[in-house]
């Protein structure tokens, strides 16, 4: 599916902002069997638009992220316009529109964290890593994120990286996490 | 169940989940086979057990045995000497923090003593994903009596008598909600299951769904016979594999069985539920903004009226229940109205759940009677303040909560005490704080947290709480003044009486309830430039100690921004208002000469320095 997409210009300038900022690359084209992929994945939901957020959720699983290119497809499946599924992606802090790191990193930064010194870690991840939330290492490796208490408060304060959890990390064992996937 | 001499139980909750307990499994396992025992000692995988403090957990049955911090290295202990000897390991005991004694029994243990476990009642008990354990706790015996012996108006006045409120927050009387959902006919309806628990720090959702998931599911079949639905559905965070997983087991174990699908129990009566997932928006948790998640669209909220019960999932009367009310109603029925408004306050019946957590020794879920007082649930359940430190406030309700102090520590907890007291029971996050918090920055905290979720809808929750947060961070960097102060409260009400829904109507609370309760530290914010408990980064002042300083123009040399003076073999000083706090005079400095203080530096600075 190679049609022209039509955005609005503040998504252009942000596209082009996500473009431009450092090591994080957009994919433009996307291959015909990624197409195939999502035309299936909407398929098993019968193309029902009150299933978006299923839609997206497996197609996040799938790719990572949820890019314009990967949206206008899910849109013209389930007949929706793009800017109601963009609309959606944009709403939920669940979904993302930059790809992740290889090493997703996550710290928690409910309530319960918080005032155990969530903001503290937080901060050594960014001094180590050298990014800012949201942002990916320029070597796709690692990527900081916060989210909101994923329910191990008796762990506070917590931090994953990918699916594995940390818990009770201090400052000073943030560089130890990191050297675990040091390659 | 009757063959096994013993069990362990070992707790699969996310806490202890993250602290390795499924290696604790597989090794208890490993060591029962290598032993040959495994047809005398079942081990299970169990729903929390509250006490996540300590996990993982591994319970031991018959003797209640509760073992804390288990380490997969521990396995081959365990089995060697208490399930083949007879003989407890004392190490891994509960060590009572006041006698310093081991406890050997779990309903020894403070932390239990005080709790009433209604709709925890199987969680750390059976293994969630076998529903014949279930079963055997009389699971599904409800829905039975209900759709084979009682009309739904029967049913619903039983709830109505049983005094049980929604558990989400409000606290609207949940047999009333099932009675309006009842009368207004449609051609379909539907039953919904809020398990969108959005509110940092609450995690009593989660682990009911995940120890008990067949106790949601049975109590909305008998929500869908009472209103006359067919459909159930549950909403629930992306956020929560573990939960959805559970739940995507046991509805397909009920459906096997007969007891969720066409015709159940042989009556006429057909129920089947399916999953929602959310992801991510703190506000789908309001009513109308989850039914237009479920719709796939933007989790925006709308205006009431009119009701869900009476237009919500797509068009049709809609009954939307939180999980932990929903887990009550089985017992209810079976036990009966009489039996569970006997329990609690006048207006506020049966238990709540909590989710302790923040400055306070035993982190965990509890379960306890309404009208129990503070102080019991944070010194006698809670063992009190981590570090003996000085209790602050415990902050209630989330982000829609407030925060409740000392004197408020014996007022019996309900629904209507907690909103007197500025508060709210929201869905029972409790965060304890203590004397190294800081009332304005915690206030700010949860500010963040609002400006992040609002939806954007109306204008006061999107441009106020944005401005509120604004303020709040002026203060913080010691920048505010004193009509800030005086804004603050202004804004804040505007914001509560202008705001179309639940999340805009609540968010300015944690700022009311600190200013009532804390209104000195902010003052102090404001006019002495002072954070007394040193958490405010900007209200922190490095000095220089006259004797310490040897005059080596170290630290002159390293600040950035010249804040500091001196000529050699002279003491140095730091110009407070040149300085950025950026701490590298203090890493250069050799002597120890420089300290940081959480009070303006006032004597100092009267002092002339070249």
């Amino acid at each position: 599916m190679n049609q022209k997409i039509n955005l609005a210009p503040e998504v252009l300038a942000y596209m082009e902002k996500l473009n431009g900022s450092d090591g994080v690359e957009v994919v433009v084209n996307l291959p015909k069997e990624k197409v195939e992929q999502i035309n299936e994945i909407c398929n098993s939901f019968d193309n029902d638009p009150q299933e978006l957020i299923n839609v997206l959720h497996e197609t996040q699983h799938l790719f990572g992220y949820l890019p314009a290119e990967v949206q206008d497809v899910i849109a013209h499946n389930l007949h929706l316009p793009v800017a109601h599924v963009y609309g959606v992606v944009t709403f939920y802090s669940y979904f993302t529109m930059l790809p992740k790191g290889e090493h997703p990193i996550s710290v928690c930064t409910g309530t319960a964290c918080y005032v155990r010194g969530a903001e503290k870690v937080l901060e050594e991840f960014k001094k180590e890593l050298n990014i800012k939330v949201g942002e990916t290492t320029p070597d796709g490796r690692f990527s900081i994120n916060c989210l909101r208490c994923v329910g191990a408060c008796g762990l506070a304060p917590v931090v994953l990286v990918g699916e594995k959890v940390y818990g009770r990390v201090s400052p000073d064992g943030v560089k130890a996490i990191l050297a675990e996937y040091d390659k | 169940m009757s063959q096994y001499k013993m069990h362990l139980l070992v707790c699969a909750g996310t806490g202890c989940h993250s602290s390795q307990s499924d290696l604790v499994y597989e090794m208890l396992r490993d060591e029962v086979d290598r032993k040959r025992l495994e047809e005398e000692v079942q081990i299970i995988r169990t729903g929390c057990f509250g006490f996540c403090e300590k996990g993982p957990i591994v319970k031991v049955l018959p003797d209640n045995t509760f073992y804390t911090l288990v380490k997969p290295s521990d396995a081959r202990e365990i089995i060697d000497e208490h399930v083949i000897k007879g003989r407890r390991v004392e190490r891994l005991l509960y060590l009572d923090p006041e006698t310093e004694e081991h406890v050997l029994d779990s309903k020894h243990m403070g932390f239990y003593k005080k709790q009433l476990r209604i709709a925890l009642r199987n969680c750390g008990t059976i293994d969630p994903e076998n529903i014949d354990e279930s079963i055997a706790r009389n699971a599904y015996q409800a829905l039975g009596k209900a759709i084979t012996e009682m009309s739904p108006q029967e049913t619903i006045d039983l709830i109505k008598r049983s005094g049980l409120r929604g558990r989400g927050g409000a606290g609207f009387p949940t047999g009333l909600k099932w009675e309006i959902a009842s009368r207004n006919q449609a051609n379909q309806k539907y039953v919904v299951c809020n398990a969108d628990e959005g509110d940092p720090g609450a995690f009593m959702d989660r682990s009911i769904l995940e120890g008990d998931p067949h106790s949601v599911l049975e109590a909305m079949a008998i929500c869908g016979y009472c209103i006359g639905a067919t459909k159930g559905l549950i909403y629930i965070r992306a956020e929560y594999p573990l939960a959805i997983r559970r739940l995507k087991v046991a509805i397909a174990q009920a459906r096997e069985y007969g007891l969720l699908g066409e015709q159940i129990f042989g009556t006429s009566f057909s129920f089947d539920i399916s999953l929602k997932y959310g992801a991510g928006a703190f506000v789908c948790g309001e009513e109308t903004a989850l039914i237009h998640s479920m719709e796939g669209k933007r989790g925006e909220p709308a205006n009431k009226p009119p009701f869900p019960a009476q237009s919500g999932y797509l068009g049709k009367p809609t009954n939307v229940n939180n999980v932990e009310t929903l887990a009550n109603i089985p017992v209810i029925i079976m036990k009966g109205a009489e039996w569970f408004s006997a329990i609690g306050t006048e207006k506020s019946k049966g238990t709540k759940v909590f989710a302790l957590a923040g400055k306070i020794n035993n982190v965990g879920l509890i379960e306890v009677p309404m009208g129990i007082t503070l102080r019991e649930i944070i010194y006698e359940i809670g063992g009190g303040i981590k570090h003996n430190k000085k209790f602050k406030a415990v902050q209630t309700g989330g982000p829609s909560g407030g925060c409740l102090t000392e004197k408020h520590l014996d007022t019996p907890i309900d629904y209507e005490s907690l909103t007197a007291a500025g508060s709210m029971m929201g869905s029972g996050g409790m965060i304890v704080l203590d004397e190294d918090d800081c009332m304005v920055s915690v206030a700010k905290f949860y500010l963040d947290f609002i400006v992040g979720e609002s939806c954007g809808r109306c204008a006061p929750c999107r441009i106020g709480n944005k401005r509120l947060y604004e303020t709040l961070e002026r203060i913080c960097d010691g920048k505010g003044t004193a009509e800030d102060l005086e804004k603050l409260n202004n804004l804040s009400n505007v914001i509560k009486d202008t705001s179309l829904c639940g999340l805009g109507q609540t968010s300015p609370n944690p700022v009311l309830s600190t200013l009532n309760n804390f209104y000195e530290e902010y003052k102090e914010h404001v006019f002495d430039k002072k954070c007394r408990s040193g958490k405010c980064q900007n209200l922190l002042y490095y000095v220089i100690d006259d004797e310490d300083c040897v005059g080596c123009m170290a630290c002159v040399r390293v600040c950035p921004v010249n804040a500091i003076t001196g000529a050699k073999k002279q003491t140095h000083y730091i110009h407070q208002d040149k300085c950025i706090k950026c701490g590298a005079c203090m890493e250069k400095c050799q002597f120890d000469a420089i300290s940081l203080l959480n009070d303006y530096p006032r004597a100092a600075s009267t002092q002339v320095h070249a």
